[in-house]
C-alpha cells in the first residue's frame, strides 16, 4: 500500500520526569484510516495523541501533519479530548460548546455568528443531538457529553481527527452511532485516530490499528497485526478473551497501571 | 441610624458618593473578574495574591516615600505577581501540591508583610500613618483621586474581559482544546491573571488585604447558583459584588470605628447564605422541597402499587386489605394512613370498611399507568 501519510511520528520519546511513558515511537498513519490505537492503561495512548498535538513536552522526536509540522497544519487537525477533562458543570448550553470548534478558524477577537450556529445545529444533527441544543452541559448523560464533543470537533471541518476514548461510558446505541460516524468520516477520505479499549471490537470497527506499550509493539492493518502474538507482546499475558488458561503473570503491565491512571 | 437621611447623603454628600462609587467600582471589577477565578477552581489563588500584596505595599512605601495610591498599587501588584510565579514554580519543580504551595507563599509573604508593616511603623517621621489601613481596609480614606485611579484601571480591565470573551470562555471550559486551535494559552491565562491581580490590588485599600480573597470569591460563588449562563454569571457577579461594597462602605462610613473591610465581607455573606439558600435549582432549600415532594410522591405510588398486586393476587380489583398489609408491604417507612387519606381525596382509593381500603377503578387504571411508565423510563437510559 503506497498512500499518503496523514501523521508521520519519528523517534517520540516523553517522559514525566525520569520515567519515560513513550519511548522512541515511529509510527506513521496513513491517509483515510480508520485507527485504533490500543494498550494497556499507562501506556502512553493519551500521551502519544497530546503529543501529536504539541499539548505535552517531549523528550525528543518529531510529528508531522500531511509532511509539514503540526504548527503550520493546525487546521487540518481535530481534537476529540477525554469526556471527564472539562468541568461538565460550567454555565453553558450544548450549542455554545459545540461552537467553540469554530473558535480557532475565526480567529481573535471575533464573535460566533450566524454561520457558526448553523454548522453548529448541523454537526448536532449529525450526532443526533439537535433537540439537546439550548440543553445545559451540566444536564447532559455520559454519552450525550460524548456527543457533543464529536459535534465540536465535526465543525471543526478537519481533515484527521484525534479521538481520545470516544466510547468510554456509553451505552451500546450511542456506541454504533459514534461508529457509523467515524465510518463515514473515513468514507470521506478523512483519517481518524482514536484511542480505543474494548478489544474485542478491534476487527469490527476499525482497518488499522497501533499496539502500544511505552514502545510501538506493532501498527499496520487489523488483520496483519491484530495477532494474538502482537496482543500477548502488548499486554503481557492479560489477554484472556483469546485464549484461556494463559498463564496470567504480567506484573511489568499492571505495574504502570498503578502509577499513572489515564 | 438615619436610612434616609444616609440615602440624600449618597447624592449630595461629597465624601460619601466618593466613598460609595469607589466601593462600587471595586464590586464591580472583583465580581467580573472573580468569575474567571471561580470558574477556574483558581478561588483561593486570590487568597493568596491579596495577602502576598502587603510586602508590595509596605516595599513601594520604603523605596519611594510615597502614600500615592497608585505607587502603592503597582507595589501590590507586583508583589501579587511574585507571589503567583512562585506558586507556579514551586508547583512545577517539586513535589508540593498546588493547596500546599498556596498555603507556604501566602503565610511566608503575609508574615513579610507583617514585619515590614512593623518596621515602618516605628520609624520617628509622621508620613507612615495610615500605612496599616490596608490590613483591613478604610473607606472613608477613599479621595477623590483614588477612585479615578480605580476607575481607570477597572474599566480597562473590564474592556479587556469583553474584548476577549470567547478566549477567556474556551480557556475557561477547555485549555488543551483551546491550544490546539492555535491559541496562545500560556498567554490568555497570564494576561488573565493580571487581570485578576488588577481586581484584587483595586480593593486593598478598600477592603484590605486579610478579606480581599472574598470579594473575588464570594459575588461570583453567589452568582453561579442563580444562572446557568456565562455572560448572565458575569453580570449578576459584579452586581453582587457593588452592591456588597456599597453596603459593607457605607455602613463602615456612618458607624464610628467600624472597619470597611470585614462589614463588606460581612454584606457578601448575606448575599452568598440567600443565595446558597434559595436559588432556583441550584438553592438548598428548592433541592430539598423538590426532594421532599419526589419522596411523597413515591410513597403514593408505592402504595397503589402494594394494592394493585394484592388484587392481582385475590383477582379482584375491588378486593379490601386492611392497614396493617399495607403497613407490612411498605416496610415501615411510616405515613401509610396519611398517604391513604391523600389518595382516596384524589378518588383513587376508598375505605370499604374502617381501617380496609381497595382500589378504585381510577386507582387501579392510576396503578397501572405509573408502573407501565417506570418499566418505559428504564428502557430510555
Amino acid at each position: 500500500m503506497n498512500r499518503e501519510a496523514a501523521i508521520t511520528v519519528e523517534d517520540l520519546t516523553v517522559a514525566y520526569g525520569e520515567k519515560p511513558v513513550l519511548w522512541d515511537v515511529d509510527l506513521t498513519v496513513p491517509s483515510g484510516v480508520l485507527m485504533a490505537i490500543i494498550g494497556p492503561n499507562g501506556a502512553g495512548k493519551t500521551t502519544l495523541i497530546k503529543a501529536v498535538l504539541n499539548l505535552v513536552n517531549t523528550a525528543a522526536g518529531q510529528v508531522l501533519i500531511y509532511g509539514e509540522s503540526y504548527q503550520k497544519q493546525r487546521r487540518l487537525v481535530g481534537y476529540v479530548p477525554q469526556r471527564g477533562s472539562v468541568d461538565w458543570d460550567f454555565p453553558t448550553n450544548v450549542k455554545d460548546v459545540v461552537m467553540m470548534g469554530r473558535y480557532g478558524a475565526l480567529g481573535w477577537l471575533k464573535r460566533p455568528g450566524r454561520q457558526e450556529l448553523d454548522m453548529a445545529l448541523a454537526a448536532l444533527e449529525k450526532v443526533g443531538m439537535s433537540r439537546y441544543a439550548e440543553r445545559q452541559i451540566s444536564q447532559l448523560s455520559g454519552g450525550q457529553q460524548q456527543r457533543v464533543f464529536l459535534a465540536r470537533a465535526l465543525v471543526q471541518d478537519a481533515l484527521v481527527y484525534l479521538m481520545d476514548e470516544p466510547f468510554q461510558g456509553v451505552d451500546a446505541t450511542t456506541e454504533r452511532a459514534i461508529v457509523s460516524l467515524l465510518q463515514e468520516l473515513r468514507a470521506q477520505g478523512k483519517t481518524v485516530v482514536v484511542v480505543h479499549h474494548d478489544l474485542q471490537t478491534v476487527p469490527e470497527y476499525f482497518d488499522w490499528t497501533a499496539l502500544l506499550n511505552v514502545r510501538l509493539i506493532a501498527s499496520g492493518p487489523v488483520r496483519d497485526v491484530f495477532t494474538e502474538e502482537n496482543l500477548r507482546l502488548t499486554y503481557g499475558g492479560r489477554v484472556s478473551f483469546l485464549r484461556h488458561g494463559e498463564p496470567n503473570g504480567a506484573p511489568e503491565a499492571e505495574k504502570r497501571t498503578g502509577e499513572r491512571g489515564i | 441610624m438615619d436610612v434616609p437621611g444616609l440615602f440624600s447623603d449618597l447624592f449630595f454628600d461629597y465624601t460619601l458618593r466618593t466613598i460609595a462609587l469607589g466601593s462600587a467600582i471595586l464590586g464591580i471589577v472583583s465580581g467580573a473578574l472573580g468569575s474567571y477565578a471561580v470558574l477556574r477552581k483558581q478561588s483561593l489563588l486570590g487568597d493568596a495574591m491579596s495577602h502576598a500584596a502587603l510586602p508590595g505595599i509596605a516595599l513601594a512605601f520604603l523605596l519611594t516615600g510615597s502614600k500615592m495610591p497608585l505607587v502603592l498599587i503597582v507595589g501590590a501588584a507586583a508583589a501579587g505577581w511574585v507571589a503567583t510565579l512562585f506558586i507556579m514554580s514551586i508547583v512545577n519543580t517539586t513535589r508540593v501540591k498546588y493547596d500546599t504551595a498556596l498555603g507556604m507563599v501566602l503565610s511566608v509573604f503575609f508574615g513579610l508583610g507583617l514585619v515590614l508593616l512593623t518596621i515602618i511603623q516605628k520609624r520617628p517621621d509622621a508620613t507612615q500613618a495610615g500605612l496599616d489601613k490596608f490590613l483591613f481596609g478604610q473607606a472613608a480614606a477613599l479621595l477623590e483621586r483614588d477612585v479615578v485611579t480605580m476607575g481607570i484601571l477597572g474599566v480597562s480591565a473590564i474592556l479587556i474581559t469583553m474584548l476577549l470573551w470567547k478566549e477567556f470562555k474556551l480557556l475557561s471550559f477547555d485549555p488543551d482544546f483551546a491550544s490546539t486551535l492555535g491559541f496562545p494559552v500560556r498567554i490568555l491565562d497570564i494576561i488573565l491573571t493580571t487581570l485578576i491581580v488588577i481586581a484584587i490590588v483595586l480593593g486593598l485599600q478598600t477592603v484590605g488585604v486579610v478579606l480581599m480573597s472574598a470579594m473575588i470569591v464570594a459575588p461570583a460563588a453567589s452568582a453561579r447558583q442563580w444562572t446557568d449562563n456565562l455572560g448572565i454569571m458575569i453580570i449578576l457577579s459584579a452586581f453582587f459584588g457593588a452592591l456588597a461594597g456599597i453596603s459593607g462602605a457605607l455602613l463602615s462610613a456612618s458607624v464610628p470605628r467600624l472597619p470597611t473591610g470585614p462589614t463588606i465581607v460581612v454584606s457578601v455573606s448575606v448575599i452568598v447564605i440567600v443565595s446558597m439558600l434559595l436559588a432556583p435549582r441550584r438553592g438548598i432549600l428548592w433541592r430539598w422541597w423538590r426532594e421532599r415532594r419526589q419522596r411523597g410522591r413515591l410513597r403514593l405510588e408505592g402504595i397503589l402499587e402494594d394494592l394493585y398486586s394484592l388484587a392481582l393476587e385475590h383477582n379482584d380489583p375491588g378486593h379490601a386489605h386492611s392497614l396493617s398489609v399495607l403497613r407490612l408491604m411498605s416496610a415501615g417507612k411510616g405515613g401509610v394512613e396519611k398517604s391513604l387519606e391523600i389518595l382516596s381525596e384524589r378518588g383513587l382509593v376508598r375505605a370499604v370498611r374502617p381501617g380496609e381500603w381497595a382500589l378504585t377503578t381510577a386507582g387501579l387504571e392510576e396503578a397501572e399507568k405509573t408502573m407501565s411508565e417506570r418499566s418505559g423510563m428504564s428502557d430510555e437510559r
